[in-house]
C-alpha cells in the first residue's frame, strides 16, 4: 500500500471540489488590475490574485529593425522571479522557470498579431519602435504566466509613446497621446493536472504537487495563438481537448478584466 | 531627573522607541538602556513588571530551544539518521537511536523507516551556541505524520495558536474533527475532512492575524460553532 | 546661515520633503516586507532570515550577517529601458545599503546565518537609496529583527548655498553649484551610518546640510514608525469575511 503524502491528501480535497484556500478546482482567484503605478515606465500595470502581486512596465525606445524585417517594430517581453518574490527564488541570473515563463508570454501577445508591428515602423529599415515590457512578481503566489499575461496586457493598454524627435532621438519625459496600437486582448490560462484533475490558477502551494500543465493562450474569438505544454507527466488528446475549451471559457472571464 | 513611563501595558512599540526614562526603571528582554533611557530593540507588546519593562516579539524566525516540539520535514538521509529541516536558519540531525525503538541494521537502508519528504513530529534534545540542533522521536505525540496539510505561520504566534494549556488547539480539533499538530517552530500539521482542514486554516490565519489582541478564544470559538454547528466546549 | 528662502521648481520649502508614504508587511512570503514611497521613487523591501548562509565559507560563527540587494527595475530609471540585473553601480549601493543598516542590527542570536534584504524599485526620482534603507529599516522590524532603533534616510544638499532637504532628479541637475549628500541616521542617537556626495561644495556647507537633515529627518522616521503600528490594527479583524466565505463553501459542500 502506498503511503499518503502532501500530494496525495491534495488530491483527495480536489477530489470533493475543494481547495485549502476555499476555492473550487476551476474558479480564479480574485483578480484586481491597477494601471500606471510606475511613473517612470510609458506603461505599467499591478495585477493582485490573493496573495500574488505582480508588476509589469513598459519601456519604448527608437531601435533599427531586424535585417528581415526592415518594416516592422519589435516586441520583447521578460519576466524575472524576484528574489523578493518567495524563499524559493534566488538572485543572480533568471533561472529557467522565469525564462519559460517570459517566453510563453511573448508567444501569446507576439502570435496573436495584437500589436501591429508595422505601425511600429518609423523609417523601413532604418527606425524602429522596440516595446519592451517587464513583468516581475513582487510577491510570488503561482500561476505566474496567467497572471504575467494580465499584468502585460495593462501595462500595453496603459503604454503612450513617448516623443520622437525628426532626428531620431527620444524624448522620454514627453509622451504622446498615441497608445500601442492593440488589435486584440490575448489572455494565456494554463491548466495544471493532477492525478486525472483539472485546475486552474493554484498557489504557490498547489504548484509543487502538478503531474503536467498546459498553456492555451487565446483571441477575443477565441482562436488559440500559442500553447506551452509544461511538467513530465502527459495528456491524453481528450484532455487537450477538455483544456482548450475550459481556456476559451476562462479566457473570455479574465479578458473581461481588461475591459 | 525623575523617571516616567511612556507607555502603557500590552502597547504595541517599535525598534528605538521610547519606554521609559530615569534610572529607576529596569530593561529586560526586548528592549535596552542607553544613558537613562530605555528603548525597545524589536517590535513587540509591552509588558510591565513593578518596575522592570519587557516585549513581547510580535514577530520573528524561530530560534531553536531544548525541549521544543517542532514539526520537520527529512531532508537528507545520513550514513547513522536523517537531516531534518525545521524551518530556522539550520537544519537538525535525527540520529537512528532517537528515531525508533527497532534494532537497525548497520548498512540498512534507512529510507524504509523515514524517505526524503516525509514529515515527523519531534522534540529539540539539543541545541549547542552555533545554533547546531539533535531532535529526537522518542516521547509521546512524536511520530511521522502522514498525509495531511502542512502550513507555516509566523514562530512568535504560536503561543496563541496553542492557546493556555492549548485550549486554542483543543477547540479547533474539537470543532473540526481534525489532528493538528503545532509545532513551535511555526510549521502546523492538520490532517481531517478537506472541508474541515479549510476551516481550521481559515481560523489558524485569523489567530495570526489578531495575535496581539485580547479576547481572541471568544471570538474563534464562537467562529468555530456558527461554522460546524458543533459544541467546542 | 543658510536659512533664507529659495525658490524650488515644485514650490517646496527648503526643509519640505515630497510627500512620503509607507506601507509595512506587502509581502505575505517573506519574513518581513516594507513599501516606501517618497515623490516619484517608490522602494519596495522584502526579509528572508535569519537562514541558512551559503556559500559556508562566508559564514561568521559568532553572528549572523546582513546582506543587501539593491536592484532597480528595467523600467524604474529615466529614458529608455535598463539593462536588468546587477551592475557596478547596483553592487556599490548595496554595499553602502548593508553599512548604512548594520550598526542598529543585531543578529549575535543568529550564528552562521544571513538575513537577507532584497530591495527594488518600481520608479525612481532621485533618492533611491534613500528610499531604499527607509524601507529596508521597516522590513527589518517587521521581520522581528533585534534592533537598537530603526534608521531613517534622505537626500540634503545645497542649490548654490541654500540647503534643501530631499532633492528631487530636477534639483540634482540644477543649473549652479548643487552638492547632493545622501545620509542615512539613526533617530536615537543622531550617528550618521550613511554619507556619500558629489558636486562641488565648502566642508561649512556640508557639515550644516548633515544638521539640518538630521533635524529635518524626524518626518520620515514618524512615517517608518507609523507603517509598523499601522499594521496591528486594535481591534479584531477578518472575522467576518473568513464566516462568510466559508459559508459559501460549506453550504455548496452540502447540497
Amino acid at each position: 500500500m502506498s503511503q499518503e503524502t502532501l500530494k496525495t491528501h491534495l488530491e483527495e480535497a480536489f477530489a470533493k471540489n475543494i481547495r485549502t484556500d476555499g476555492r473550487k478546482l476551476l474558479e480564479f482567484r480574485n483578480i484586481t488590475i491597477d494601471r500606471g503605478v510606475s511613473s517612470t515606465a510609458h506603461g505599467s500595470a499591478r495585477v493582485r490574485a490573493g496573495n500574488a502581486e505582480i508588476i509589469a512596465g513598459v519601456k519604448i525606445d527608437v531601435g533599427t529593425p531586424y535585417p528581415d524585417t526592415p518594416d516592422e517594430g519589435a516586441l520583447m517581453v521578460n519576466a524575472e522571479f524576484l528574489a523578493m518574490s518567495h524563499r524559493k527564488h534566488e538572485g543572480g541570473r533568471p533561472g529557467i522557470d522565469s525564462i519559460e515563463t517570459a517566453r510563453v508570454i511573448d508567444r501569446t501577445i507576439r502570435e496573436s498579431k495584437s500589436i501591429d508591428v508595422k505601425k511600429l515602423c518609423l523609417i523601413p529599415g532604418e527606425k524602429i519602435l522596440m516595446v519592451s515590457v517587464d513583468i516581475v512578481p513582487i510577491a510570488y503566489d503561482g500561476n505566474m504566466i496567467d497572471l504575467g499575461t494580465i499584468a502585460a496586457m495593462a501595462a500595453l493598454q496603459d503604454a503612450r509613446i513617448p516623443t520622437v524627435h525628426e532626428d531620431g532621438s527620444v524624448d522620454y519625459e514627453n509622451l504622446t497621446e498615441n497608445p500601442v496600437p492593440l488589435s486584440h486582448l490575448p489572455i494565456a490560462v494554463t491548466v495544471f493536472k493532477y492525478d486525472d484533475m483539472l485546475v486552474v490558477d493554484p498557489t504557490e502551494v498547489e504548484e509543487r504537487y502538478y503531474d503536467a500543465r498546459l498553456t492555451v493562450g487565446t483571441l477575443d474569438d477565441g482562436t488559440p495563438c500559442a500553447l506551452q505544454k509544461g511538467g513530465s507527466a502527459s495528456f491524453t488528446v481528450e484532455e487537450i481537448e477538455e483544456i482548450i475549451s475550459l481556456a476559451q471559457k476562462k479566457g473570455d472571464e479574465l479578458r473581461g478584466l481588461l475591459k | 531627573m525623575t523617571a516616567k513611563l511612556h507607555i502603557q501595558e500590552r502597547q504595541i512599540v517599535v525598534p528605538g522607541q521610547v519606554l521609559a526614562t530615569g534610572l529607576e526603571y529596569l530593561p529586560s528582554k526586548g528592549t535596552y538602556r542607553h544613558n537613562d533611557t530605555i528603548r525597545a530593540n524589536r517590535i513587540g507588546l509591552v509588558q510591565i513588571d513593578g518596575k522592570v519593562i519587557k516585549t513581547i516579539p510580535l514577530a520573528g524566525r524561530y530560534l531553536p530551544k531544548r525541549g521544543d516540539t517542532v514539526v520537520g520535514r527529512i531532508s537528507d538521509v545520513l550514513i547513522s539518521g536523517w537531516r531534518v529541516d525545521l524551518h530556522t536558519m539550520v537544519d537538525s540531525v535525527l540520529s537512528l537511536k532517537e528515531a525508533t525503538n527497532e534494532y537497525i541494521k548497520r548498512g540498512e537502508d534507512l529510507t524504509r523507516y523515514f524517505a526524503l519528504d516525509d514529515w515527523i513530529s519531534c522534540k529539540i534534545t539539543q541545541v549547542t551556541s552555533q545554533n547546531l540542533v539533535d531532535v529526537s522521536m522518542r516521547g509521546p505525540g512524536l511520530f511521522k505524520l502522514e498525509g495531511g496539510t502542512i502550513i507555516e505561520v509566523d514562530s512568535q504566534k504560536v503561543p496563541r495558536i496553542i492557546g493556555a494549556r492549548g485550549s486554542m488547539v483543543r477547540m479547533l480539533k474539537k470543532a473540526t474533527d481534525c489532528n493538528v499538530v503545532v509545532g513551535q517552530n511555526g510549521v502546523i500539521w492538520i490532517k481531517g475532512e478537506p472541508d474541515m482542514e479549510v476551516i481550521v486554516i481559515r481560523s489558524i490565519r485569523l489567530i495570526e492575524q489578531n495575535s496581539h489582541l485580547q479576547g481572541l478564544t471568544e471570538t474563534i470559538k464562537e467562529f468555530l460553532e456558527d461554522l460546524t454547528g458543533n459544541e467546542v466546549e | 546661515m543658510t536659512k533664507k528662502e529659495i525658490t524650488r521648481h515644485d514650490g517646496r520649502k527648503w526643509n519640505e520633503t515630497r510627500t512620503i508614504s509607507a506601507q509595512a508587511g506587502v509581502i505575505p512570503q517573506a519574513d518581513g516586507s516594507a513599501v516606501f514611497t517618497i515623490g516619484n521613487s517608490t522602494a519596495y523591501a522584502a526579509v528572508y532570515g535569519p537562514q541558512e548562509l551559503h556559500p559556508r565559507f562566508m559564514q561568521n560563527p559568532k553572528t549572523g550577517i546582513l546582506r543587501c540587494h539593491y536592484n532597480m527595475l528595467p523600467f524604474s530609471g529615466p529614458g529608455s529601458r535598463g539593462r536588468p540585473g546587477p551592475n557596478r553601480r547596483s553592487q556599490e549601493i548595496s554595499m553602502v545599503t548593508q553599512n548604512a543598516l548594520s550598526p542598529v542590527v543585531d543578529l549575535t542570536d543568529y550564528p552562521n546565518s544571513v538575513v537577507d534584504v532584497h530591495i527594488e524599485f518600481t520608479q525612481t526620482d532621485a533618492g533611491s537609496r534613500c528610499a531604499g534603507i527607509c524601507a529596508a529599516a521597516i522590513a527589518l522590524a517587521d521581520a522581528g529583527i533585534v534592533m537598537k532603533d530603526l534608521v531613517s534616510a534622505v537626500a540634503v544638499g545645497h542649490l548654490d548655498g541654500t540647503v534643501v532637504i530631499d532633492l528631487d532628479g530636477e534639483e540634482e541637475h540644477f543649473d549652479g553649484e548643487v552638492a547632493d549628500i545622501p545620509i542615512a541616521i539613526i533617530p536615537s542617537t543622531g550617528e550618521v551610518t550613511l554619507l556619500q556626495m558629489d558636486g562641488l561644495t565648502q566642508p561649512e556647507l556640508i557639515i550644516e546640510a548633515i544638521k539640518r537633515g538630521r533635524e529635518e529627518i524626524e518626518v520620515i522616521t514618524k512615517v517608518q514608525r507609523d507603517a509598523l503600528l499601522k499594521k496591528f490594527s486594535s481591534e479584531i479583524t477578518g472575522v467576518q469575511e473568513a464566516k462568510t466565505a466559508l459559508k459559501k463553501i460549506l453550504s455548496e459542500e452540502k447540497k
